[in-house]
């Protein structure tokens, strides 16, 4: 595998909050155009390391590349970097105060000189993709969870970002809504070739959109195991505590 | 062996003996090993009787006693063997309990960090607003002109009743006073000289801190809760030069207009008493203000308003991104800017006050 094949990498990262420590010295890689799921309990530290990957945290300790750069959130260049992200939230995120077309609209007037018109067609065009088209006049309060969700992640690739973030995709929405939603992920990374990051602890979406998947153990504040979930399942060297996870704790006696 | 027996109905309504006086009383007359629960014609049950049982076998454990659930009904067994299947907390944070000396240390250090916060968010201002005069700052103009409007505008019919009834208050105890040496006319002096230098800034000051910084830590705050400065921060789009630079220069824009306002209001207010109660007439009243309000005068109280907006606008917004994250961090964080900008208002005015003495201005 060369370096290019590489999109991101994390080195010895540490992640903590005062004095305690959230995630201690994580070595881990993403590679160019996979879906890259982090798993593990609730306050294992999962939306913790999304944090740090977008640059919102600073790491205690350790680094993050992205194609082989060093990622430092208070330096100059780090908001070039930032620009090749796209990050949906949890909630959505959208800003308040402005119209969905307006929302998907600001990335755009920011950082690129197209016309008005232009970026009026790109914002209808992306809205539809996921399909909200002629929704775009509506404020955020006036949609349901899954719209904002949808919302946000039509703001999300605005800029046809390389990297994709997703924190917690299905949460607070209902199966079908969370299975449309995955859906959404797997045509748009293959659409945009863009590399996925997803956070999640819902198994259904695991094993569906996953490419490898990450398992943060909260006790031993380690990275347990790396790889595609449908093998973890029922590879016996992997840690008892993933293949319980990944079957929801009905595991049998022997393989504990 | 003790056999506890439970009858008749043991609802949270009905009174129930005190459990620890019971068993020590029992304790004392003769020690038991073991105790065992028993029913006859237990009619009615719900949770009394559950935290009755439990608070039982807490005490029985401490003093190391053996115990048998007997024929308690199987949903209080099943229901207190719940209760105590939930393992206790493994990594339970060891809660020391801190000395006076290193109470005072570590609020020393908070606000060792807290002042340090504070420069780095006004030096972080600083080069944003030289961004902005350059006209490279990250600002969405449809914005920064609504906040115009509601900064400017929008508080005018409220600035101005309220500076109208300030003048109207002075001229009347100045009137009642000055009446009595027949020197009526002077009212227009005190009015004039009051509200143009102190009362017109100070009075705006105080309304538009309560009105507008409370404004800005509660929306730049929610905006904190709902993850929206975090999906700033995520398109490099900087919170200081989208947020906060448009408010504070709104804010420093309209204050001194919404002074000036004050003032002209002010004065006509204090004309009404003078003109209603003593025999000043409204011609007599302003060629009066007129020579004794000089331009420096004016202008000073219209310089401390600008200052003043820029102490609101920077408060506000620096509680509201230091907002924590759920709905009552809001309500601190409005709260703490409204007291802070009052605050520093009257600071920087007492300050205004003595060197514009030393100036002679």
């Amino acid at each position: 595998m060369s370096a290019t094949d590489i999109m991101i990498k994390a080195e010895k990262l540490t992640m903590r909050y005062g004095d305690y420590t959230v995630m201690e010295s994580l070595d881990f890689q993403v590679r160019r155009g996979e879906v890259k799921v982090i798993m593990g309990g609730s306050g294992c530290g999962k939306s913790t390391l999304l944090k740090h990957l977008i640059g919102l945290e600073r790491a205690a300790a350790g680094n993050i590349y992205y194609g082989g750069q060093v990622f430092d959130p208070d330096s100059k260049d780090s908001d070039v970097m930032r620009r090749q992200f796209g990050v949906l939230f949890q909630g959505g995120a959208l800003w308040s105060s402005m119209s969905v077309a307006e929302n998907v609209a600001l990335p755009l007037e920011e950082y690129t000189d197209l016309k008005p018109a232009e970026i009026r067609e790109i914002v209808e065009f992306k809205l539809s993709l996921v399909g909200l088209g002629g929704f775009g006049h509506r404020f955020p309060s006036e949609l349901s969870g899954g719209m904002r969700k949808r919302a946000g992640l039509a703001r999300a690739i605005a800029l046809d970002p390389e990297i994709l973030f997703f924190d917690e995709p299905s949460a607070g929405l209902d199966p079908l809504s969370s299975r449309r939603l995955d859906d959404l992920i797997l045509e748009l990374r293959d659409a945009l070739g863009a590399t996925v990051v997803v956070v999640t602890h819902e198994l259904a979406s695991i094993f569906a959109i996953a490419d490898r998947a990450l398992f943060l153990d909260a006790e031993t504040k380690r990275a347990l195991c790396d790889g595609n979930p449908n093998d973890l399942i029922d590879d016996m060297n992997v840690d008892p505590k993933v293949r319980h996870f990944l079957k929801r704790g009905e595991t049998d006696e022997k393989s504990m | 062996m003790l056999v506890l027996v439970f009858s008749n109905s043991w609802t949270l309504e009905a009174e129930r003996p005190n459990v620890v006086d019971l068993l020590h009383a029992e304790m004392e007359k003769q020690r038991f090993d073991c105790l065992r629960f028993e029913v006859d014609q237990l009619d009615r049950w719900d949770t009394a009787l559950l935290i009755f049982v439990r608070s039982v076998c807490v005490w029985l454990e401490d003093a190391k006693v053996n115990y048998q659930f007997g024929d308690l009904p199987s949903g209080v067994q099943n229901m207190i063997q719940l209760s105590q299947a939930v393992p206790e907390l493994k990594h339970r944070k060891a809660v020391k309990p801190s000395g006076f000396l290193s109470h005072i240390g570590d609020d020393a250090v908070d606000a060792y960090y807290g002042l340090d916060n504070y420069f780095s968010f006004i030096g972080q201002l600083v080069v944003d607003l030289f961004q902005f005069l350059r006209g490279k700052a990250q600002i969405r103009w449809q914005d920064f002109l609504y906040l115009l409007q509601s900064t400017g505008p929008k508080a005018l019919m409220i600035v101005s009743l309220l500076s109208f009834l300030t003048g109207l208050i002075i001229a009347f105890i100045g009137v009642i006073q000055l009446q009595k040496f027949a020197a009526d006319i002077y009212v227009a002096d005190l009015v004039g000289l009051a509200v143009t230098r102190e009362l017109g800034a100070v009075m705006v000051g105080v309304i538009m801190a309560g009105r507008t910084g409370a404004a800005f830590a509660a929306q730049i705050g929610s905006m904190q809760v709902n993850e929206e400065v975090d999906a700033l921060t995520s398109f490099g789009i900087s919170p200081m030069q989208f947020l906060v630079v448009p408010r504070v220069i709104a804010l420093v824009l309209m204050m001194p207009l919404l002074c000036a306002c004050a003032d002209f209001v002010g004065i006509l207010g204090g004309m009404v008493v003078a003109v209603a109660i003593s025999d000043v007439s409204m011609v007599q009243y302003f060629n009066q203000v007129e020579a004794a309000v000089g331009l420096n005068d004016l202008l000073a109280g219209i310089f401390k308003s600008a200052i003043f907006g820029s102490i609101i606008a920077v408060a506000g917004c620096y509680r509201g991104l230091n907002c924590g994250r759920d709905a009552t961090a809001v309500g601190q964080a409005a709260t703490s800017a409204v007291v802070t900008s009052i605050t520093w208002i009257v600071i920087a005015d007492a300050i205004f006050a003595v060197s514009f003495h030393l100036l002679g201005i």
